[in-house]
């Protein structure tokens, strides 16, 4: 499997304001603490370490 | 609550130094910590005389290594000094990992039924050494030199000259080959001018061994940022006689002196224990930790082991541990070329597998280090968030590394195994250690890795030969019918070794396997016999020469 870099979720603007909205009380360190957890937890879902090493490196690279 | 007296072992004028002639030794060990001693023990029982040289008179001071897994007591119980060793020891199991003040994983080592060995003991060293220290007094091959300190050393051709300055002055002795066993700070290593480079750790840890009766389990437990010594780490582990083993992490910026202070360390500890617990401060140090290698493990006539050779950081127990397994490594090699059998090539192939397993351990033990210590603070949020995960998910807990603990490391590529030609499967690879397993021998019981260890050894299932012995050029291996020397009641050794009748497994003398196959053939196994004792390294050296 490859990294799906394809439109793949069925309601765009409803996810963002979901993500969004759910760090809204947090301050920055409380936030960055749940990207962290997040990171770790769709990670785990995805569990193919192929894909997990292309989506690390192309979000080193900026997104590029 | 007992407090341990260290032997004087007493300083000895040698014949040589007294006569004043130079004599030339098959294999002098430099140091006579764990693994000096278990190089001497292991030369000897495989007929080599040698000699120890220790700048010291005594054991080592505190508890240090402490863990001890289950391959260095299978290589300790070869040599006899397991059972001791295992019934002065605590033995444990289970290891729990708390964050701040909650359970956040723990795990179980779950000794693996039917084997003869726990999967980890803890005992001070000072009294495992003592343990070797006896067995080596017990055996005439061997001459343990206290108070013997190696002031220089010069390498010839076929030899190495050894200048070594006692109570009674200088003296000149020669060694055929030298074993270097003088730890982290090797004299021996400055003396050869082998690189030792490597990643050095900006932390520092205070450990104290602490006398109390304590109701805490016999587990292994390991607090992230715990509330009595938030922001770091804590390690506790149970050692015999009543001594508790605790590593305080106190950061980059502690100053080790005012640190090693009572009337610091105190204050740490009865903060983790409590006010009504009773205990004694035995004894305390400060160190910082490195990962790093030597460029060579062998250096013209030097054999480096232990961490004269290889430095971890300490988590999971990969120092002493990983040293025994050097010396299991180089004694047959050594005792095999000394008698001839073998070419010094076969002493490259003791790099190239040790070596091998460093880089394995460097690299556990950094990941363990990374993970116990973030450098960064968006490594520590990644941190944090493993662990609070892992209280209530289980894809977090394998995550979270307190130390993986010491396992031998395969040779799998190394060029003394001969490897699989057809399909086999399961079973143990060529490269591995060899399993042990319950036999029988003679109608009563006994336990595999018995069978191997005193030189190679064939293993074949069925009545495939009515031979006891293959030889192979100047050497020849036992051969052992599994139905004829031994009996497998239980199936537990065709199943561990995925064995059907005719499975062919050929053992080195360190227990490792160095080939197998599906059929019993003799000019298959004569091949393999002399491309494990490094024929075929020779061989090359040769034509390139």
């Amino acid at each position: 499997m490859m990294l799906n870099l394809s439109p793949n979720i069925a309601d765009p603007d409803d996810f963002y304001a979901e993500l969004i909205n759910s760090q809204r009380d947090l301050d920055e360190e409380q936030a960055l603490r749940m990207n962290a957890r997040l990171i770790l937890l769709l990670a785990n879902h995805i569990g193919d370490r192929k894909v997990l090493t292309e989506a690390i490196g192309c979000a080193r690279r900026g997104g590029s | 609550m007992t407090s341990y007296i260290y032997p004087k072992f007493g300083y000895r004028r040698s014949q040589e130094q007294a006569e004043g002639v130079v004599k030339r030794h098959p294999i002098v060990v430099v140091g006579a910590g764990p693994i000096g001693l278990t190089a001497a023990l292991d030369c000897a029982a495989r007929g080599q005389p040698v000699v120890v040289l220790d700048d010291n008179d005594t054991v080592s001071i505190g508890s240090r290594a402490v863990c001890y897994a289950k391959r260095p007591l299978e290589i300790w119980d070869r040599l006899g000094c397991a059972a001791p060793m295992v019934e002065r020891g605590v033995s444990w199991n289970v290891g729990k990992v708390f964050f701040q003040d909650e359970l956040s994983y723990q795990f179980d080592l779950l000794p693996e039924a039917d084997h003869q060995w726990p999967a980890m003991i803890n005992l001070q060293q000072y009294h495992l050494e003592e343990m070797l220290v006896a067995k080596c007094r017990a055996n005439p091959l061997i001459e343990l030199r206290w108070k013997h300190r190696l002031v220089s050393l010069k390498q010839a051709a076929d030899h190495a000259t050894l200048a070594v300055e006692t109570p009674d002055g200088i003296f000149t002795m020669e060694a055929q080959w030298v074993i270097a066993c003088d730890g982290a700070n090797s004299d021996v290593r400055k003396m050869v001018g082998a690189e030792f480079t490597g990643q050095f750790f900006q932390d520092r840890f205070l450990i104290a061994d602490v006398a109390m009766k304590a109701d805490f389990p016999t587990e292994r437990w390991f607090w992230f940022d715990p509330p009595f010594h938030p922001g770091q780490s804590v390690l506790l582990h149970r050692q015999s006689d009543n001594i508790w083993r605790i590593d305080f992490q106190l950061g980059w910026d502690a100053d080790p002196e005012e640190e090693k202070r009572p009337e610091r360390v105190i204050p740490r500890i009865r903060a983790m224990l409590g006010e009504d617990t009773e205990f004694a401060l035995e004894w305390v140090s400060i160190y910082q930790f490195a990962c790093r290698r030597i460029d060579n493990f062998r250096q013209g006539r030097v054999l480096f082991a232990g961490d004269a050779a290889h430095q971890v950081s300490p988590f999971g127990a990969r120092g002493a541990n990983t040293g025994v397994q050097d010396i299991d490594n180089l004694a047959w090699k050594l005792a095999m070329v000394l008698r001839g059998e073998a070419s010094e090539a076969l002493l490259d192939s003791y790099h190239e597998e040790r070596a091998y397993a460093a880089d394995d351990n460097i690299l556990n033990s950094t990941r363990a280090t990374d993970f116990i210590t973030p450098k960064t603070k968006p490594s520590r949020y990644f941190r944090d968030a493993v662990l609070e995960l892992a209280r209530h998910h289980g894809f977090a807990r394998p995550l979270v590394n307190s130390g993986r603990l010491s396992t031998p490391t395969p040779y799998v590529t190394s060029a003394l195994n001969t490897p699989d030609d057809g399909a086999m499967p399961g079973g143990i690879r060529p490269g591995t250690n060899a399993a042990d397993a319950p036999i029988a021998m003679d109608g009563k019981p006994a336990w595999f890795l018995h069978c191997l260890g005193d030189g190679f050894t064939v293993v074949a299932f069925g009545e495939v030969s009515d031979k006891t012995e293959i030889a192979a050029g100047p050497f020849a291996a036992k051969l052992i019918l599994v139905g004829r020397d031994i009996a497998d009641p239980t199936g537990l050794l065709a199943q561990r070794y995925g064995a059907s009748p005719g499975t062919t497994y050929l053992f080195r003398p360190d227990q490792y396997v160095a080939a197998r196959w599906s059929g019993f053939d003799e000019a298959e196994i004569t091949e393999a016999l002399l491309r494990a004792a490094g024929h075929d390294i020779a061989d090359r050296t040769e034509l390139a020469a």
